[in-house]
């Protein structure tokens, strides 16, 4: 740990005076296959400790391949996950969670999903699953059966569950893939607050003004490839790669 | 047929009157079966939970085996209970052979992989749908199996169900082991069988009534528990 610090040191000394010495999550070589396709193809990546991160790309680019790789849940073929430098393991799951695009709830209460993860981590406790069902404004729908609450309602809930784990780094597949603005608005609000307090945010979406509205940076991904990693800003202005100009002007990319 | 209908209201007037040797065999009945039942799921759920959520060397062996004995013939089941229960067999010393704990014996036998292949099914489905969910949850093994099971509780109450139907219904094992002995292991079914032979008819039709209207019962009963579960979407 300390070598590899000092390595980066030598390579470059100023950047590393302002940045620092590992990102939250790299990726490296990162590769999947199933049916003797390459879905994820040599992905190399680095997620910084802050900020949100979007991802865009086609449909059938590998998105939620990726962020499955990246999570933990499937296994590569080739490549390695680092967290803060170092191979990621057990622990350095447990600092991170994922809201699923259909939420998959507990056939139990709201409050009683929430318990569930919080039981897990070891932080069970009454005020604070209050507070969390309070934050996505299901307080009073604490003792409804989980999956009879609206569609929003239903994301919302996950998304306190997996907040509930206090994470580092949050996925969230296409978590408003199907809801209402005024559901998808209250994601958003609550990503972006979750954001502010220092939670990094890894984003799945094909809307591309809720990318505008979420993101620091953009991760394009056509056909299991990173094409771009830049700022959202200058993505959106300026893309270097063919594919995501096309994307952005709703040309078919392949 | 008019021996039928004349057989028919006896049946009923006996079932009505609470016959003292008619409620002695369906109370032993209900005894041996739900003793059995609750044995079964002790070890059938967790079996099946295994055979759900883990992957093993030798799993699909295992799966066909507990789903072949789903089809075990009673009286099998009663020949290998007996030869082991005997007096000669290896458990003789314990001198079980004909009373009703070597009839739960075997009927928990009977009905255990009933229990472990079906509620195997209802588990590996609830699994498929929660294991993504489990894992980003970093869920250790042994709370997954448990949240499993809590959450499947109303399917597999049916499970269970299909077992103590499966074993209130049998004639060959009890009657194997058990040997119909009047007033010690006489039950529902092994007394249908001698009164029908001894031309009894009307004790036989009634003990035929009681069984179905015992199996009409616990239906309705689990059916309006799973119709409240489903209202709360707990199923």
């Amino acid at each position: 740990m300390l070598d590899r610090a000092f390595d980066s040191y030598d390579a470059s000394p100023v950047e590393d005076a302002i940045q620092p010495p590992f990102p939250l999550l790299a990726a490296r070589g990162l590769c999947f296959e199933a049916g003797g396709a390459r879905l994820i193809d040599e992905v190399d990546l680095r997620l910084d400790a802050f900020g949100a991160t979007v991802v865009m790309g086609p449909n059938g680019a590998g998105k939620s391949l990726l962020l499955r790789l990246l999570h933990g849940l499937i296994a590569p073929c080739a490549g390695e996950l680092l967290w803060r430098g170092k191979a990621m393991g057990e622990a350095a799951r447990r600092r991170q969670a994922m809201v699923f695009q259909r939420p998959v709830l507990l056939r139990r209460s709201a409050a009683d999903n929430i318990d569930f993860a919080l039981k897990l981590h070891r932080r069970a406790d009454r005020d604070r699953r209050d507070m969390l069902l309070q934050h996505v404004g299901l307080l009073e729908k604490a003792r409804q059966p989980a999956r009879l609450l609206s569609g929003g309602e239903q994301q919302r809930l996950a998304l306190a569950r997996a907040l509930a784990t206090e994470p580092e780094l949050l996925f969230l597949d296409e978590p408003t893939a199907s809801l209402d603005p005024a559901s998808t608005q209250m994601i958003e609000t609550l990503v972006l607050a979750a954001k502010r307090n220092g939670v990094k945010i890894v984003f799945v979406t094909h809307d591309l003004g809720q990318a505008k509205r979420l993101a620091d940076k953009i991760l394009f991904l056509p056909g299991g490839r990173v094409a771009e990693h830049a700022p959202a800003a200058r993505f959106f202005d300026r893309p270097t790669s063919e594919a995501a100009r096309g994307y952005l002007e709703g040309r078919i990319v392949l | 047929m008019q021996d039928m209908a004349q057989a028919f209201g006896v049946a009923l007037a006996l079932a009505g009157s609470l016959d003292a040797d008619l409620v002695e065999i369906v109370g032993l009945s209900l005894q041996v079966s739900i003793t059995a039942t609750l044995i079964a799921c002790l070890f059938g759920f967790p079996l099946g939970a295994i055979l759900a959520t883990a992957r093993f060397p030798g799993r699909g062996a295992v799966l066909v085996v507990v789903n072949a004995l789903m089809g075990l013939p009673p009286v099998v089941v009663g020949l290998l209970v007996y030869l082991h229960l005997s007096r000669s067999g290896p458990l003789g010393f314990r001198g079980l052979l004909y009373t009703p704990t070597a009839m739960i014996i075997a009927q928990t036998i009977l009905i255990t992989p009933i229990v472990a292949a079906l509620s195997r099914q209802v588990l590996e489905d609830l699994h498929h749908e929660y294991a993504e969910q489990f894992r980003s949850l970093s869920t250790p093994r042994w709370t997954a199996v448990n949240a499993l099971l809590w959450d499947g509780r109303f399917a597999l109450l049916t499970v269970a169900l299909a077992g103590f139907g499966r074993a209130i219904a049998e004639v060959g094992a009890v009657m194997i082991v058990g040997g119909n002995i009047d007033h010690l292991t006489r039950v529902m079914t092994t007394a249908i069988a001698l009164e029908t032979s001894k031309g009894d008819l009307p004790l036989a039709l009634a003990l035929g009534m009681i069984l179905l209207a015992i199996a009409l019962a616990v239906n309705a009963a689990v059916m309006s528990l799973k119709l409240t579960a489903e209202r709360h979407a707990y199923a």
